[in-house]
């Protein structure tokens, strides 16, 4: 024979990947099983999978509603080896389970931070100096009519305080501190390399500034974290910027205390309920409302690509993953 | 300093109007017609105070034969006849440095909001379009794009260690470089030039007659359909109505204003494009600057009277 076979592209099992230039990418260089396009019901289609004559030894899966990987997941598909989440949080995958049966996990690492941290500095702007607000009052032509809009409030010398200082929280203490901005900080442990004001709980966080900032992962422990105690510390000259997860703050009670102006205002791209957002907000000034659009530019979406073909090689070379998060 | 008749131009600010009253002989310019007002008053002023849009011009100044000091509750003076006032040994103070860190503040604030379509993404959201999660447009990083500032003084300065801090390249141009002032930042010897080299275009310069409409149609295509375009500086830096042809075509990507050549009117075909963040000169509009800029006012007032220095004295 004269003809070379063309290489056999490993199988990989694929959930919510949407963009096309991305699902072309993995297309290239594996062999595809697409849970969304087979139409099958997740059970049928596992079952499918691991009867493959190459079952998949790796998985990608956005995160959030697309898929679940836990302990029946994994039973389903033993061939399995290796997780990827091209999302930000993990909340999707049993970290536990995976640990228990030496399944590798990898994340997006870094890719959306950027990015999400200029949103939220975009955001705080936004609420401080009333930037939409505004915006919505010259787009109705009021300018004219009732000549100067309301004063906003100055960023300088606001105490900042970040809820989890991993890499979002780093790269918006470095923005704001050239506003002028004092960064305060809560997380589980001081970090030794930072100049910050440490402080051991939310609550004593919230007292003691302007801004509190949630960009922590959501877990057990950060559930509803925000919550009635904590927003009547910040008090009614705070405000709060939400990039984190909806369900980190009670959103209720959010809602409320921004009826009542027991705080002053919020900056939200998460919600508790997406795409649900409490109809009580589109009424408020004093709000900016994003739909979880922080990480989405561009330029992170080429830097998942890279993240994700960069970790699936690895793997599949026996090369250490870019961005592990199991094993530890 | 109870005996300086003081005209107030317009009502800048409550807090400077309670206080020239209290301090001052005060005189409301807005509470009367102009003619009748002078005939009654003109010989007792000897202060005027206006801000960015209400200035001493040279009719006014004719007509105001007491009139000893100009002190704007503004940095830019572009309303106050400086010549006139040199002329007939009138002082002008303005208002700088306390504004500065909010006006830098705002530049950058519109730029991310224009990059990352915040305002857009409210208006999306406050509609009730937002129907499913993943439902998003890609937009584009702010951290890393070229910023050009024309005028590298207080403001261009502090915008320039703002967007230091998002990891953008700093582009500049004005009069003259100052190459062992600013080692990281990037001269470029015209506004053309420095638009095309710069993916945002900030105006940060006074308004004099060599920079008006310093922004030309030239320098906003050069800029580009994904160039982004700030004005925190006047609105006749910019040739606004080839600022509106440039955004509707594409020419010209983004902008984000916070100032306009006939405010408070803004044009209207500005008002429905997405690719534009609008807002009403608030670019020193906090309580915190508005109180430091009245407390400059009232300093220099008192300064003059009292024949000592002026604080922030233009002429």
């Amino acid at each position: 024979m004269t003809s070379s076979e063309p290489p056999v592209l490993p199988t990989l099992l694929m959930f919510r990947v949407r963009e096309l230039r991305f699902h072309a990418a993995l297309r290239e260089r594996y062999h595809v099983l697409d849970f969304f396009t087979s139409g099958e019901p997740l059970h049928g289609f596992l079952a499918a999978a691991a009867a493959d004559p190459d079952p998949p030894r790796a998985l990608v899966a956005a995160g959030g509603d697309s898929v679940s990987v836990d302990a029946a997941f994994l039973d389903a598909v033993p061939s399995l080896r290796f997780v990827f989440s091209t999302g930000a949080g993990l909340d999707h995958i049993d970290l536990g389970e995976c640990a228990r049966r030496g399944v590798a996990v990898a994340n997006s690492g870094t890719v959306y931070s950027t990015d999400v941290a200029d949103h939220a500095v975009g955001m705080l702007v936004d609420v401080l100096r009333r930037v939409s607000a505004a915006e919505r009052f010259v787009r109705r032509g009021l300018w004219p009519l009732q000549g100067d809009y309301p004063l906003g409030t100055k960023l300088g010398g606001k105490r900042v305080g970040i809820i989890g200082l991993g890499n979002i929280g780093s790269l918006m203490s470095k923005r704001l501190e050239a506003f002028g901005c004092v960064i305060h900080y809560n997380s589980r442990k001081p970090k030794e390399s930072v100049s910050y004001r440490y402080f051991a709980t939310v609550h004593d966080l919230a007292s003691e500034s302007d801004v509190l900032v949630v960009a922590c992962a959501l877990s057990k422990e950060t559930r509803h974290v925000v919550n009635r105690d904590v927003l009547d510390a910040l008090g009614k000259d705070g405000i709060v910027i939400n990039i984190g997860r909806g369900p980190i703050i009670d959103e209720a009670e959010l809602v409320s205390a921004l009826a009542e102006g027991r705080i002053a205002g919020a900056g939200l791209d998460v919600f508790e309920k997406e795409p649900k957002v409490p109809a009580e907000l589109f009424s408020m000034d004093n709000v900016v409302l994003t739909h979880h659009c922080a990480a989405f530019t561009k330029e992170s979406r080429s830097d998942l690509r890279d993240a994700t073909i960069g970790n699936l090689e690895a793997f599949f070379s026996g090369k250490p993953l870019l961005t592990p998060v199991l094993p530890r | 300093m109870e005996s300086l008749g003081v005209l107030l131009l317009y009502p800048v600010n409550a807090y400077l109007e309670q206080e020239l009253d209290r301090r001052c002989r005060l005189y409301r310019f807005w509470e009367s017609p102009r003619e009748e007002f002078l005939r009654a008053h003109a010989g007792a002023v000897r202060a005027v105070v206006g801000n960015a849009n209400y200035g001493a011009d040279a009719a006014l100044i004719d007509a105001l034969p007491a009139l000893e000091i100009v002190a704007s509750f503004s940095v830019g003076i572009d309303r106050v006849d400086l010549a006139k006032c040199r002329e007939r040994g009138i002082r002008v103070t303005n208002t700088p440095d306390v504004l500065t860190d909010d006006v830098a503040d705002l530049a950058v604030g519109l730029a991310i909001a224009v990059l990352r379509r915040i305002p857009q993404a409210d208006r999306y959201v406050r509609a009730g379009l937002w129907k499913s999660r993943g439902d998003y447009t890609l937009t584009t990083r702010f951290s890393g794009k070229r910023v050009g500032i024309i005028g590298l003084g207080r403001i261009g300065q502090a915008v320039a260690r703002r967007v230091e801090a998002f990891d953008c390249p700093v582009n500049y141009h004005q009069r003259t470089e100052q190459k062992s002032v600013y080692p990281n930042y990037t001269y470029y010897p015209t506004v053309v030039e420095l638009a095309s080299n710069s993916d945002v275009l900030v105006v940060a310069c006074p308004l004099n007659a060599s920079t008006r409409h310093i922004v030309s149609r030239e320098v906003m295509e050069t800029l580009g359909p994904k160039g982004v375009l700030i004005n925190v500086g006047r609105g006749p830096h910019v040739d606004e109505p080839e600022m509106v042809a440039a955004l509707a075509d594409g020419r010209l990507g983004g902008a984000g204003l916070d100032v306009f050549e006939d405010e408070p009117n803004v044009p209207e075909a500005l008002l429905g494009m997405d690719n534009v963040v609008l807002v009403p000169h608030v670019g020193s509009g906090t309580y915190e600057t508005r109180k430091a800029m009245a407390d400059l006012v009232l300093g220099n007032l008192e300064a003059h009277v009292l024949s000592k220095p002026l604080l922030t004295p233009v002429v």
